[in-house]
């Protein structure tokens, strides 16, 4: 068993950050896992994205052409990655910053109002967290304590972040568990 | 010791302390960066000295004395910087100084760019300085497998007084996965004292020089039959290499290093589910090249696909190593693109159905 996503956005959106998270959760499950960034000649503003795998044996090739999922946090990630989705698979938009729909009937889509929900949870820095949590939600890759666990030591040294971010995954969580148990393609 | 989340650049520059490395000088150059960065802060707690050299070839020279006063010693660098190294890297060779050398290969030629390439193959194995003298060069496909042969590499370079280098792709730089580090390290080899190394005398010992100059040419010629006797010993003893899928009958062998042959046993995987039978074999030591095993290994298949990041430079030991027995095809990306399990798998079918152009030279 192998799950494997693609997770994009702006840079400074915090996506190499839940990518590493997921990761991480990944290891801590004893899974095989491995977080590919993209290093290429970006700038401020620019696109960024991680390819995470999580497997039950040894990582064959990090670097995935179709993933089983792609969370979109804008635009042109989606632009970029839709196509990809293997057929089956789930795609995540951030419908906060991305208004269009996907142009696939072969996948499920999942929409996301990441930066919304941050924002009401006063979290505006938090969407990425919802975003990850979505992913979870719909995938169910990695389980929701373990990256709960993550969370928990990534903002250790800032104990204030620990309750909202916790609050954010539980919220992208619940939306696309909703979603993926519909189960349909859209 | 439990496993920890590490990018490839952490995973080496640890591996090193690992290993008693207690020196680096370098100079940044991405995709490496990590590397200098993570000995800068490492180095001083282990009572070290990392030193940001004002170029690479201040950088290597720091590299010759460090390693002559019998220290373990690093550097790292990637393509371009590595160029700029090659000087000091044939005086070392010459002096028989042991050091390990990181190139996190980015594409060329020239400052090209700073996506991960494999295009360095030749300068690693045939030469890249001057003189005859061979690098032990070792290809890692992972991060565990970096961290174990930069480990490897120390005692390497200690044993046979020679410089090593661990060849990666940017993949192995920047990616992170899972590496673990033992609680007792044990040398890959067993080590004699560096009796030869300067470390200041009191007259109560003959002086040690460290020294690749020899103008009068018999004794050159004693030194360099002297040399080559070392690179031989290291083709008969340190020969590496991998097999995989090769258990069951295979119609084509895959022949490929460093991330490349992982994204091969996808592709071979993805396949053997549709009933198309490739195996794979993976130089991990680039020189010594394992010539009889890909030889050994071919003999089973009908033909034989050579995948690399680079316009085909392993290609030749291959063809070496075949001596013209099977038909050699080729399948490459340049310029820092990536290559895909698909496209991989795409090669396999083409070569399979004859539709692919079999490479020949002259």
């Amino acid at each position: 068993m192998q799950n494997d996503v693609i997770m994009a956005g702006f840079g400074g959106q915090g996506v190499l950050l839940i990518g590493k998270m997921l990761a991480y959760a990944g290891m801590r499950e004893g899974k095989e896992v491995s977080w590919l960034p993209s290093y290429g000649p970006e700038m401020r503003g620019g696109t960024a994205n991680c390819t995470v795998v999580i497997s039950d044996r040894p990582v064959g090739s990090p670097v995935v052409q179709h993933p089983r999922a792609v969370l979109a946090l804008n635009l042109p990630s989606l632009d970029k990655f839709e196509s990809s989705v293997k057929p089956g698979g789930v795609l995540l938009i951030n419908s906060s910053l991305i208004n269009r729909d996907s142009q696939r009937d072969d996948i499920t889509v999942v929409k996301v109002p990441a930066n919304e929900i941050a924002n009401e949870l006063s979290n505006s820095r938090g969407a990425n967290m919802v975003a990850l949590g979505a992913y979870l939600g719909a995938t169910h890759a990695v389980s929701l304590a373990v990256v709960e666990g993550v969370v928990r030591e990534t903002f250790a040294a800032k104990p204030k972040l620990v309750d909202v971010n916790l609050e954010a995954l539980h919220r992208g969580y619940e939306l696309g568990e909703q979603v993926a148990r519909k189960g349909e393609p859209r | 010791m439990a496993k920890k989340l590490m990018k490839g650049c952490e995973a080496i520059g640890e591996a090193a302390i690992h290993a008693g490395c207690k020196l680096f000088f370098g100079y940044p150059i991405t995709p490496q960066n990590e590397i200098p960065e993570y000995m800068s802060h490492r180095l001083p707690q282990v009572g070290g000295t990392f030193v940001q050299a004002e170029s690479e070839v201040a950088a290597s020279n720091m590299l010759y004395g460090a390693s002559g006063s019998g220290e373990r010693v690093l550097t790292s660098s990637s393509s371009p910087g590595i160029s700029l190294m090659m000087e000091a890297v044939s005086y070392l060779a010459g002096s028989e100084l042991p050091v390990v050398i990181v190139n996190i290969m980015r594409a060329g030629p020239g400052l090209g760019g700073i996506l991960p390439s494999q295009s360095d193959y030749f300068q690693a194995t045939k030469g890249g300085g001057h003189g005859d003298y061979r690098l032990l060069v070792l290809a890692p496909w992972s991060v565990q497998e970096a961290a174990d042969l930069v480990q490897d590499a120390f005692d390497l370079a200690d044993f046979y007084r020679n410089p090593v280098m661990v060849l990666g792709d940017g993949l192995i730089g920047q990616m992170m996965e899972p590496v673990e580090f033992g609680a007792e390290r044990v040398p890959c080899k067993l080590l004699a004292p560096k009796t030869w190394a300067a470390t200041g005398c009191d007259g109560s010992r003959p002086t040690n020089i460290v020294n690749s100059l020899f103008l009068d040419p018999e004794v050159l010629e004693q030194h360099n039959i002297k040399l080559k006797a070392k690179y031989d010993r290291m083709v008969r003893d340190e020969v590496r290499f991998a097999e995989y899928f090769t258990d069951e009958p295979y119609d084509l062998l895959l022949v490929a290093y460093g991330t490349v042959a992982r994204v091969c046993s996808t592709a071979i995987e993805d396949l053997r589910e549709q009933g198309v039978k490739a195996g794979l074999i993976r130089p991990v030591s680039l020189f010594p090249f394992p010539y009889a095993a890909v030889r050994a290994a071919a003999a089973k298949a009908k033909a034989v696909l050579v995948v690399e990041l680079s316009s085909g430079q392993m290609i030749e030991d291959v063809q070496l190593a075949l001596r013209g027995a099977k038909p050699v095809y080729f399948k490459g990306r340049q310029g820092g693109m990536l290559i895909s399990p698909d496209e991989v798998a795409e090669s396999i079918r083409e070569v399979l159905a004859g539709k692919a152009a079999e490479v020949v030279n002259g």
